[in-house]
């Protein structure tokens, strides 16, 4: 059925709201790959048996790759609870537990971040957590100590108490979240028990001293939907969670110019990595005329570690498809692309049936939703070249040409696709784009520092405890990210450094953590944004190892047009390893430095402009290992190679860079 | 106009002209590398980095262009000493071999790092082992030497058209090859040798077959003949120093004969013969109706591989006539050795050619042996006889004038101008009015078929009747000409031209595969006027009346498209589909 402006203005008045009682199960590749479907089946085979009448739907991922697969329960006189680790006899537990017995699971609950200051309804659930050293031993007691207390004031029938999986809360000795109203409690000790029981739950009173009143450091705008919308149904997207409302008015309410000027109120810049504005790449291709312009959506993510877009791209599809349509709107194209690579297969089959659903419903197309404006849609793939995410070497790709960088000017805004003016916007970038003209620019440049507006996601992995997606404002701390967010150092580690920014981007130290993050502080330490992937190293880290798998990527992946690029890189690759073989000299420290001045000055694109920053900022910060390595020759190396190889995840390098999320986190040792 | 300033002068330049070329305007050299000066910039050396006032980033001169307001710095402490680190970095990924290499004392890159006194070695080599391609016999990939410029990839592509060659692989293991990781032989190669006359270094070269030419030279038991094209007269003298254009016609004739070749011919007596054969069958054709029209010219033997590939929906419309140098080759293992009562067998026949597709066109077919033995045995390129020149020990510029031999020898305006795009166009209408009217051209000069410019049109009034034609040159040229011939066709009507010339390479055979390095426009057009001042100082410029050609006639011929004619001077075309294995 074709939409109308009349249709999407009734929806907004009047939209759907979730069946009673649900369960979303997070089938994206991340889930998928730690067993999604399998819990899928379960459920759904375990609802016709008992014959429940409760809805099983599909989602994305809300990001908590740590504890994947993640279903989501709503379910009657329960409060709403996401369960992390589902393995198929844990899908079974939630239907008799938890769907029919109204009780709880033990252990798989992850507590909700949307933390209240009040106690409104009566306590039903209690979630406990120990948080503080040695994570987790304490639980089980405190759990004991609550059901206890229960019983000795006769509320064991009405309030249960169920151990978390994650609460959300770090090092904060025993954390006690109440549901449903999600009063949080931390550094909770065995006295505590009782007056919690005894005023909190019993007489609904907040203990000040006990309350949890850092609000969530998410803020999510690009993954807003995550997690909380089917993917494969853009009815879900469109009557539920207001879909395609930003598409509406930018049509109907404003001119192609009042959507850049909306944008350029909102301050986006591109998240791709570089950080371009979005509204001045908009009029620049606006500006030249031509009888064709495109928009490209550069969904060629390849940073190891970095798994924003493809998230975005499996969870929220439709709102980078409409964040695309208002790109078209606004530059006066007709035509788009999705470049997305392909080994991200089912990113690629969901944006194909968000395209096929969204021409269906009228907005792709002729006329769409009764405007003047028209748009097409189709997906290229790429190869798997990691240069291909560079814009002129995309362009390529897409042209069925080798996908190699060419030289700009002219910028793809002058001279692009088929030789029409392009804009290429990220798929993040997309995805903010649509909430953007949601809800106004003005809300989103509320977020963030003067330079660098809005929230950004970043993929944390490495030595993190908790791998997952997070999307903060800009300007908030690296320290606040890992720690506070993230969960910290895996193991209890010392965290060493956090690279970010991918195989272009640097390490930065331990003592810059209290960095805010944003496009200007991340270069002057010598890193970069990047697309957002973040990784955490600890003590236990080489980083001439770290330096060297970093270059090693962008070797591999140089396309090999330009000289300082594919045959400096390979050099540099060959005097790291001379190095961490520890047959290095203190000639090869200048070399190095040689080599890399030639990469980033006379390199022709970013891939080749930035290949040494790994190298560079590793020497920068941590030269006293490279030192060490050459001094202590061969014997020093083989011993650090030893101790690397052995002892569990003291691997000498990022372990799940190029596997993570998938995995589970106690995957280390990899090797580079 | 842009105003800019470069190293603080000014420079004023037409929009979007580049950098590199905005400073040679102020006479500052920007070293570069990868740049060709025809071609497309593909900012893959990164020699030319330059800085801009304010940017904080090098940008390279070859592709960027001129802003107003710019200012250039082209050497500075940073720029000079990245620029050297990437010359290392190139020179670091070749081989050290330029002492026993093709293009010794002619290489971009060795006169790049002669410029910088790159000092010593600092980065230890890598250079991948892998063995040349010689699949060809007439062009030598020499993997090894390649510094990916892309030069030869753009040529064999945009140029050229024939996609033979690419890039292949990523990274450090990037290399240029043929698509598809073939070998030249199996791809749509037709030996052009573009990519070589391109090519900055010693990576792709001609097959050099001065060995087996001087093995002949010194057989006691052989009679060596040989003949010289009609573009390398102006073209050898670059070999020695000699600016562009210089004609050497009699300087070859002694010179070759010094080299120890028994007699010494000259293609554009053949190319006289060509015009004949080639002017009456255009007569049969547009006069009697006899055959198809167009008439496309079939001289270039890269046109007709590429044809054979490619167009060949129309073989019937390609002249029969064999190209001059396979039409000496017949004439001398045949006539001339009756004549002067030598055995065929014996007789050892050299072409001197400004092609590496001769190379491959000595055994292209079966007429190409009419005289029952192979009608020429080598084809050497204008590069191979310098060397052999230089080996010789002859001084060759102080030598006093030669003259060839009688009856192969003898040539007119007509046949010399051959070498330069048009010529053939031009030659054959000359003796095609003659046939048709019986009179000679009022203006025998056609203006509208000479110059670079790539396709070509004009109409001449023959007899009352225009006859239009076309040329075209760089292959890539040719499928437009092609494609309006066929849409004609198509739509019932008449071809749009009844004559058509095509040469592969751009400008002709002066800028052929096998000339002298370092060519470009301003060669080309420079080489060109050296064979219309060759033409326009010839007694005769009409090829039919050439005495010469009129005596094989009347002496052994018989007819122009005679018996004897048709099955020595002509030849046939099969279609070669490609990638059809």
């Amino acid at each position: 059925m074709k939409l109308t402006r009349q249709d999407l203005e009734a929806i907004a008045a009047q939209p759907d709201v979730d069946p009673p009682e649900w369960i979303r199960v997070q089938l994206d590749t991340g889930g998928i790959a730690a067993g999604a479907e399998s819990a899928f089946s379960a459920l759904a085979n375990a609802r016709n048996e008992r014959h429940l009448s409760f809805s099983l739907l599909r989602a994305g991922s809300i990001g908590y790759s740590f504890a994947d697969p993640v279903v989501e329960v709503q379910s009657a006189g329960m409060p709403r609870v996401h369960y992390g680790q589902v393995s198929p006899e844990v899908a079974e537990a939630i239907l008799d537990q938890h769907v029919v017995g109204r009780k709880l699971l033990d252990d798989h609950v992850i507590a909700t971040r949307a933390r209240s200051l009040e106690i409104g309804a009566p306590v039903t659930h209690v979630l406990v957590c120990d948080t503080g050293e040695g994570a987790g031993s304490k639980t089980e007691f405190f759990q004991f100590s609550f059901n206890e207390e229960l019983k000795r004031r006769g509320l064991s029938d009405r309030v249960q108490v169920a151990r978390a999986l994650d609460i959300g809360i770090y090092d904060e000795g025993a954390v006690v979240q109440l549901l449903p109203s999600a009063v949080t409690y931390a550094n909770v000790l065995a006295p505590d028990v009782a007056r919690i029981v005894a005023e909190s739950i019993e007489n609904g009173r907040v203990l000040d001293d006990l309350l949890w009143k850092t609000p969530d450091k998410q803020v999510r705008v690009a993954l807003r939907h995550c997690g909380n919308v089917d993917p494969g149904r853009i009815d879900d997207y469109i009557r539920r969670v207001g879909g395609y409302q930003g598409l509406r008015r930018a049509l109907f309410d404003l001119t192609p110019e009042q959507v850049i000027a909306e944008m350029k109120t909102s301050a986006l810049r591109g998240r791709g990595g570089a950080g371009f504005p979005t509204w001045m790449k908009w009029q620049l291709t606006r500006a030249q005329p031509a009888p064709q312009r495109y928009v490209i959506c550069n969904g060629d993510e390849g940073d190891p570690g970095a798994f924003m877009d493809r998230s975005v791209l499996e969870s929220d599809p439709h709102a980078v498809l409409e964040g695309m349509l208002i790109a078209g709107y606004a530059m006066g194209a007709s035509k788009g692309y999705f470049y997305i690579r392909a080994e991200y297969p089912k990113a690629v089959e969901r944006i194909e049936r968000a395209i096929q659903e969204a021409r269906e419903h009228g907005l792709l197309g002729e006329q769409i939703l009764g405007s003047d404006f028209s748009f097409e849609a189709k997906i290229r793939l790429g190869a798997g070249a990691f240069v291909c995410g560079e814009e002129t070497a995309l362009i390529a790709s897409i042209e069925g040409r080798r996908g190699s960088p060419s030289p700009r000017p002219p910028y793809p805004s002058v001279r692009g696709l088929w030789g029409m003016p392009t804009a290429i916007n990220n798929v993040e970038t997309l995805a903010c784009v649509s909430a953007i003209l949601e809800k106004g620019g003005e809300r989103f440049s509320s977020f963030g520092t003067a330079t660098s507006k809005g929230t950004k996601v970043f993929a944390v992995t490495g030595k993190v405890r908790n791998a997952q997606l997070v999307e903060v404002p800009m300007g908030t701390t690296l320290r606040e990210i890992i720690y506070d967010i993230c969960g910290g150092v895996l193991d209890e580690r010392d965290i060493k450094a956090v690279q970010t920014g991918g195989p272009s981007g640097g390490v930065i130290p331990v003592q810059h953590l209290d960095t805010p993050v944003s496009y200007e502080t991340l270069q002057q330490l010598g890193s970069i944004m990047g697309s957002g992937g973040m990784l955490v190293m600890d003590k236990t880290d080489s980083m001439v190892e770290v330096a060297k798998f970093y270059l090693k990527f962008c070797v591999d992946e140089s396309c090999g047009k330009c000289a300082p690029c594919r045959i400096g890189g390979y050099q540099l690759l060959q005097i790291l390893d001379r190095i961490s073989r520890g047959r290095g000299s203190a000639e090869d420290l200048v070399q190095i430095k040689r080599i890399c001045l030639a990469m980033q000055r006379a390199s022709l694109c970013g891939l080749g402009q930035t290949a040494s920053n790994p190298v560079l900022s590793t020497l920068r910060y941590f030269g006293e290992e490279y030192q060490a390595f050459i001094e202590g020759g061969p014997s020093y190396a083989r011993k650090m190679s030893r101790a690397a190889a052995g002892g569990a995840g003291a691997a000498a390098a990022p372990p799940r860079a190029a596997a993570a999320p998938a995995a589970q986190p106690s995957s280390g040792g990899a090797e580079l | 106009m842009i105003t800019a300033r470069i190293n603080q002068i000014e420079v004023q330049v037409p929009e979007g002209t580049s950098i590199l070329d905005g400073a040679r305007r102020v006479q500052v050299k920007i070293p570069t590398l990868c740049k060709h000066k025809d071609l497309a910039a593909t900012a893959a050396c990164g020699i030319c980095i330059v800085r801009n006032k304010g940017g904080n980033k090098l940008i390279r001169a070859c592709c960027t262009p001129l802003e107003n307001g710019m200012e250039i710095t082209t050497h500075d402490h940073e720029i000079v000493d990245v620029r050297r680190s990437t010359l290392e970095l190139i020179l670091s990924n070749h081989p050290q071999a330029c002492l026993t290499c093709g293009r010794n004392g002619e290489c971009e890159l060795q006169s790049l790092a002669a410029d910088f006194n790159v000092p010593m070695e600092t980065i230890k080599r890598y250079v991948k082992d892998v063995a040349p391609d010689r699949s060809t016999g007439s062009i030598i990939l020499e993997f090894q030497k390649c510094i990916k410029c892309g030069r030869c990839i753009q040529v064999c592509q945009e140029v050229q058209n024939v996609w033979a060659l690419s890039f292949l692989d990523r990274g450090i293991n990037t290399r240029m090859a043929p698509a598809g990781d073939i070998t030249l032989a199996e791809s749509p190669c037709v030996k052009c040798g573009q990519c070589s006359a391109h090519c900055p270094t010693g990576a792709i070269v001609e097959n050099d077959e001065t060995p087996l030419v001087w093995e002949a030279l010194h057989d006691p038991n052989k009679v060596c003949v040989v003949q010289i094209a009609p573009s390398v007269r102006v073209t050898v003298g670059e070999a020695f120093g000699l600016p562009p254009g210089t004609n050497l016609t009699k300087k070859l004739y002694a010179g070759l004969r010094r080299l120890g070749f028994t007699a010494v011919f000259d293609t554009n007596f053949s190319a006289d013969l060509t015009i004949v054969e080639e002017a009456s069958e255009f007569i049969e054709r547009f006069v009697h109706k006899r055959g198809p029209l167009p008439l496309i010219t079939s001289c270039c033997p890269s046109w007709t591989d590429f044809m054979e590939k490619n167009h060949y929906d129309f073989i019937d419309n390609f002249s029969t006539a064999k190209s001059p140098q396979q039409m000496l080759g017949v004439l001398a293992k045949t006539y001339y050795a009756q004549k002067l009562g030598i055995d065929p067998a014996k007789m050892f026949v050299v072409s001197i050619m400004p092609c590496t597709a001769k190379k491959y066109e000595l055994s292209r077919t079966d007429e190409m042996y009419a005289s029952g033995f192979k009608d020429v045995d080598v084809a050497l390129t204008t590069r191979e006889l310098a060397r052999m020149l230089k080996q010789s020990g002859i001084e060759f510029l102080a030598l006093d004038d030669g003259k060839p031999d009688s009856i192969l020898g003898d040539y007119t305006g007509a046949g010399t101008i051959f070498g330069a795009t048009g010529g053939v166009m031009e030659a054959a209408l000359r003796t095609a009015y003659f046939y048709a009217t019986g009179k000679k051209l009022d203006k025998i000069e056609l203006d509208s078929v000479r110059g670079l410019q790539g396709v070509k049109e004009a109409t001449i009034m023959v007899a009352g009747s225009p006859v239009r034609v076309a040329v075209a040159h760089g292959l890539a040229n040719v499928e437009q000409v092609l494609n309006s011939v066929r849409a004609a066709w198509k739509a019932g009507q008449e071809s749009p031209y009844h004559f058509i010339e095509v040469m592969a390479c751009p400008g002709g055979c002066i800028g052929g595969g096998g000339q002298p390095y370092g060519v470009d426009n301003e060669r080309r057009k420079l080489r060109i006027a050296g064979l219309y001042q060759d033409d326009r100082e010839s007694e005769i410029r009409c090829s039919h009346e050439n005495p010469e050609v009129v005596r094989v006639y009347s002496d052994f011929l018989g007819k122009p498209l005679g018996a004897r004619a048709h099955e020595l001077l002509h030849t046939r075309y099969t279609a070669r589909p490609l990638y059809k294995r």
